[in-house]
């Protein structure tokens, strides 16, 4: 039932718990009870907007940037992931498989701010060997949400 | 001058266009629509099915199938018919693949109704069956299931209507609109009825993914006696989302199948070769998409049945199929009134009852064939609107 209601507010955490309730076919305090419990274990741990701030000028740019670290011994990425992640201007931090180890997730107001974080933040860590930034140019789908347009609803034409 | 009154047949002529057309032009005219209004769910058809479509065309598989269908999926259907509803249909001469269910109830009418024949049709019930009938110069006896009954036919119902003319008794379930299902013991209370006659049954089961309730769907052909009387018809509309491919199939006992047979080659050929083979892959590998756009549309329904409940409009739970069939007898109005008021003030489209058959009074139809916002908004609106006449 928690996997249930997870999915449920994964795609859409401003459904109530009466909704919920409803849609699993269970009582709006048994929504709540687990919901509580998500919380306070850790599984749930917020509830964000999706925004589409490409339609707002000058308000967000982000980049995905690709860092190759040396791990410390006895702590391995551990360390170095905690002192990127403390950055208000990252966004998210991934310990990756592959060629290479850390995908950090920076955002900022301008193409400048970002690439002064990376070069001026990110790169004088001193475990951090190498890094290669990519802009993003557009999102299309962000968090399951797509942001441009697909086609219209066009049910309807006949009667059934 | 061609006299074009005189060119065309009554029937066709004396024939009413269906009234919801009607509310579908008014909406299509106005802006900020929303919708309660489709029959065809909102679910694209499952990408690996469209990619067999794909694939069937890349390797030129674009001639005619033979006439009852491609071999491979009229072997599956077999299959398909076993695994889920424990029937017993050989795919060489008891399976017909058609154009959508709509072919498959045509061709089976027209297979069995002569001129005079009486066929009862149970209502509230998706529109073909009446006209349909008329076409094959059948005489439809109508059935008006009730509220308190679960809008199901029940034995006396089934006994008052059948005359030395019965020929035909069309079984729509799971329904479209009222969501009713018959189940196993409805079914075999009907057997008792028909069992010395010689009535056959046409059950459209298009809906028989999609019931809820934990019971699997009850297949009339499956009840002890009924296998010998009755064609069932099926399809890949509902189940699999593939309204536009359109695609259905009929299975009986050969006798009849292979009269469908001779109307389906003459009028048809055969059902589309691209939609066959993308068929294929849909009973082959599709179970799990099916489970989960049923479980999403039982989310829906219970996130609707509860809002009409909530705001005043009876709604007893429908079991199958994805409508509501909430009674709007509290307000006073017709149907026909309701849904046009509705439209006009609140710009929530609705169908009435009556566009099911005269039972349909006091009643609207509203899919639930939409994400769960939209519907919680249409029912906010609708609220709102019950407010308001109140008022």
């Amino acid at each position: 039932m928690k996997y249930e209601i997870l999915k449920l507010l994964a795609r859409n955490a401003r459904f109530t718990s009466e909704e919920i309730a409803t849609m699993l076919d269970i009582t709006a305090a048994e929504v709540e009870s687990n919901i509580k419990e998500l919380e306070k274990d850790g599984l749930l741990k917020g509830y964000k907007a999706v925004i589409d701030w490409e339609k707002m000028d000058g308000a967000y740019v982000s980049a995905i940037i690709e860092l190759n670290v040396v791990p410390k011994a006895g702590l391995g990425f551990e360390e170095v992931a905690k002192k990127i992640m403390a950055f208000r201007e990252v966004e998210s931090v991934y310990l990756m498989s592959g060629v290479y180890d850390l995908n950090v997730v920076v955002k900022g107001k301008t193409l400048r701010d970002v690439a002064a974080f990376v070069a001026k933040e990110l790169a004088t860590i001193d475990s951090v060997t190498s890094t290669t930034t990519h802009f993003v140019m557009r999102r299309y789908k962000e968090l399951d949400v797509e942001l441009i347009s697909t086609e219209e609803d066009n049910r309807g034409q006949i009667w059934v | 001058m061609i006299d074009y009154s005189k060119v065309l047949n009554k029937t066709v002529s004396d024939m009413k266009p269906s009234g919801i057309r009607k509310f579908f032009d008014i909406a299509s005219t106005m802006e900020d629509v929303i919708s309660l209004g489709v029959g065809e769910p909102d679910f694209q058809t499952p990408w690996q099915i469209r990619k067999a479509g794909i694939e069937s065309l890349e390797k030129g598989r674009t001639k005619y199938t033979s006439n009852k269908g491609e071999i491979k999926l009229l072997r599956e259907i077999s299959k398909y018919m076993k695994r889920k509803y424990s029937l017993d249909y050989c795919p060489d001469n008891e399976i017909l693949v058609t154009v959508g269910g709509s072919e498959a109830i045509d061709a089976c009418v027209r297979a069995m109704v002569s001129a005079g024949d009486e066929v009862i049709i149970p209502q509230p019930s998706y529109v073909c069956y009446e006209p349909i009938t008329m076409l094959a110069g059948g005489v439809p006896v109508i059935i008006n299931t009730k509220a308190e009954n679960d809008f199901k036919v029940t034995p006396e119902e089934l006994k008052n209507a059948i005359t030395e003319r019965t020929k035909l008794l069309i079984l729509p379930y799971p329904c479209n609109p009222t969501g009713a299902i018959m189940e196993k013991e409805d079914i075999k209370a009907l057997y008792e009825v028909l069992k010395d006659t010689n009535i056959m049954v046409l059950s459209d089961e298009i809906y028989s993914e999609l019931t809820f309730g934990g019971k699997p769907h009850a297949s009339p052909a499956a009840v002890d006696g009924m296998w010998e009387r009755t064609v069932t018809i099926n399809g890949f509309s509902k189940a699999f989302s593939m309204t536009g491919w359109r695609l259905g199939f009929a299975c009986g006992p050969k006798e009849i199948m292979s009269q469908l047979l001779k109307i389906h080659q003459y009028a048809i050929m055969c059902a589309p070769t691209t939609s066959q083979y993308a068929a294929i892959e849909a009973l082959r590998n599709c179970d799990e998409d099916v489970e989960h756009m049923h479980k999403e549309y039982n989310m829906r329904r219970r996130i609707m049945v509860s809002g009409f409940n909530k705001i005043g409009l009876t709604c007893r739970e429908p079991k199958g199929a994805f409508y509501a069939f909430p009674s709007i007898k509290s307000t006073g109005m017709t149907s026909e009134e309701f849904c046009e008021k509705l439209l006009y003030s609140k710009k929530v489209a609705v169908v009435p009852g009556t566009a099911f058959g005269d039972s349909g009074e006091g009643f609207i139809r509203a899919s639930y064939c939409y994400s769960v916002e939209h519907i919680t908004e249409a029912i906010r609106r609708i609220e709102e609107f019950l407010n308001e006449i109140k008022a």
